[in-house]
């Protein structure tokens, strides 16, 4: 791999460092290096096999990398267990919508915001004051979040009877609940519906005119080129090209690699 | 007769604590515990033989039997903590018959399987057999009320959810910033300490354990007893302890009717019946007799509609 530029811009939120993750001698990862700027959304593209969801399983700290490092707003928070990374401000969506079925839509949603001291058994058993007061400031804010994406009518309904653009839906709505800094969304579009994927777009793109910093895996490439401001391609576990997805549409290797006709015929 | 019936509430009662620490465990947080008599008799007998041997008062050591208990779940909770569903199963009943068998053999602590004998119970002696049968009824009745309020708020609260949100999906609570180890060991310990309290309560009730009282059966009918009621549901789980209690002595009484087995076979025809219920139930009823509820909160009057750009 050669030389990066150097940039001329403030330090990234997230910084990837030849990450590197196999299982049973398959090198998922192969010195993997990302940058993620703050407030910007970031693609992640490659194709099936690229190594893109092991790549949010190791920064998550669902899969610890074999080696590498994974800095987050100047700490390195490689091998940091799951709970400790979504608490200092890095919370991460899943492919398949994975959640809380036997939970409502409510709790789903107060289940991920941070700071309740009614978790602890004490304040769980003596209701106490703190506990309650966090709860009620809570409900507010998934009250407002559901309101935001449609969800207010099924708030008191289990996950489960959700379609599955609601899940999506609602795995947008925790991830806010947490208050992130910085968000990674594993395909957030997959298998919606065209005005629902775009309906998702919108508040994507709302969330980062407000200030939040989204990397985001996705095969929808409208998707992509509607949202990204810098895009990643990799394969077979390493590092393509990277750049607008303007300059990636028009690069022979990417095309090869990912897009195939598609990308050449747009 | 009414003796015999408050002895049977007697027992119910005990089978409702067990029942209500177990849904804490199995029924909020989906870990299957299948060691939960071992629980149980580390209760009983760290009760009695502080107040054998050490002459402790008979609320001192039920107070020490909950603590103890609830160390021991902390501990196989820790031990246990990478195992899920059928492993934790497996090694939670070897746990259990690990306990039954230090209890056999430590002879010089637990007098081994001739068991110990003379436990005390509060006002046994100066009461009629009566009077005290309902003394005990009392206290079990109060301290199941009270790990009924217990469990309910722990249910309802923050807590429980993060409990619930594990049974569903241990990865992604995790993800969600839950100390997923921590919240299991604190389950376990809460589940032991209503377990082992349980296993005191038994103790100074009847006077004697031993070893064989023990065994994995009495796991089973507290499983049955919690699915019978409803998983999950506190309510469910008093009135599942309460309908196996009625179902194994109800069928005491049936089996002498009929004709032409011996006692043994009668006994064997008991332990099919109980099987019987149980598939029964699983197969008509699986969410049981009183279900899970899921939770409401109020939700703002009217959404503010607003039409997309």
């Amino acid at each position: 791999m050669g030389e990066r530029d150097v940039q001329v811009m403030p330090a990234p939120l997230l910084e990837i460092r030849h990450l590197t993750r196999s299982f049973y001698g398959v090198h998922a990862l192969d010195g993997v290096h990302l940058a993620v700027n703050a407030h910007r959304i970031t693609g992640l593209i490659g194709p099936n096999g690229a190594g893109k969801t092991t790549l949010f399983n190791c920064i998550s700290g669902v899969v610890p990398p074999s080696s590498g490092s994974v800095v987050f707003d100047g700490r390195d928070i490689t091998g940091w267990r799951a709970d400790r990374i979504a608490n200092a401000g890095l919370v991460r969506t899943f492919q398949i919508a994975r959640g809380f079925p036997r939970l409502t839509v409510y709790e789903n949603l107060l289940l991920y915001g941070g700071a309740q001291p009614g978790e602890r058994v004490h304040d769980a058993l003596f209701r106490t004051s703190a506990a309650r007061r966090r709860e009620a400031e809570l409900v507010q804010k998934a009250q407002a979040i559901a309101d935001r994406l449609n969800l207010v009518r099924l708030l008191n309904a289990p996950a489960s009877s959700l379609s599955g653009g609601q899940k999506k839906l609602l795995e947008i709505g925790r991830v806010l609940m947490a208050d992130p800094r910085i968000v990674l969304l594993d395909e957030p579009v997959a298998g919606v519906n065209p005005s629902l994927a775009r309906e998702i777009a919108q508040h994507l793109r709302r969330l980062a005119d407000e200030g939040l910093t989204i990397l985001l895996i996705e095969h929808h490439m409208d998707t992509i080129a509607a949202l990204c401001d810098h895009v990643v391609v990799l394969a077979d576990g390493k590092n393509l090209a990277e750049g607008t997805f303007a300059e990636l549409a028009s690069d022979p290797v990417v095309q090869e690699a990912y897009m195939g006709r598609r990308g050449s015929a747009r | 007769m009414e003796n015999y019936l408050i002895a049977m509430c007697v027992s119910a009662g005990i089978y409702a604590l067990m029942a209500l620490g177990v849904n804490v465990v199995w029924g909020f947080a989906g870990m299957v515990n299948l060691g939960l008599v071992g629980f149980f008799a580390v209760g009983a007998y760290a009760s009695a033989l502080l107040t054998i041997k050490a002459h402790w008062a008979i609320a001192g050591g039920m107070a020490a039997a909950t603590i103890v208990a609830a160390l021991v779940g902390a501990v196989v909770a820790l031990i246990t903590v990478r195992l899920r569903g059928d492993y934790l199963a497996i090694v939670t009943l070897g746990f259990a018959e690990t306990i039954r068998i230090v209890a056999s053999n430590a002879i010089w602590l637990t007098n081994g399987t001739d068991g110990l004998s003379g436990i005390p119970g509060p006002g046994r002696g100066t009461l009629s057999p009566e009077m005290f049968n309902l003394v005990y009824l009392a206290i079990v009745g109060v301290i199941v009320a009270i790990a009924y309020v217990m469990n309910e708020r722990l249910r309802a609260s923050p807590f429980g959810r993060v409990l619930r949100a594990i049974r569903d999906d241990e990865q992604v609570a995790a993800v969600a910033g839950k100390h997923v180890t921590l919240f299991k060991v604190k389950a376990f310990a809460i589940s032991s300490a209503a377990l082992g309290l349980a296993g005191a309560l038994y103790a100074h009730y009847t006077s004697y354990i031993a070893p064989d009282i023990f065994v994995p059966l009495l796991t089973l009918y507290i499983k049955l007893a919690l699915l019978a009621g409803g998983l999950g549901n506190d309510r469910g789980a008093i009135v599942g302890a309460f309908a196996v209690v009625f179902l194994l002595e109800s069928t005491r009484f049936v089996i002498p009717y009929v004709p032409g087995i011996t006692p043994v076979q009668g006994a064997a025809i008991r332990e099919f019946l109980i099987a019987a219920f149980l598939l029964v139930m699983l197969r008509y009823k699986p969410t049981g007799l009183v279900p899970e509820q899921p939770t409401r909160l109020p939700v703002p009057p009217a959404p503010r509609y607003q039409p997309t750009a």
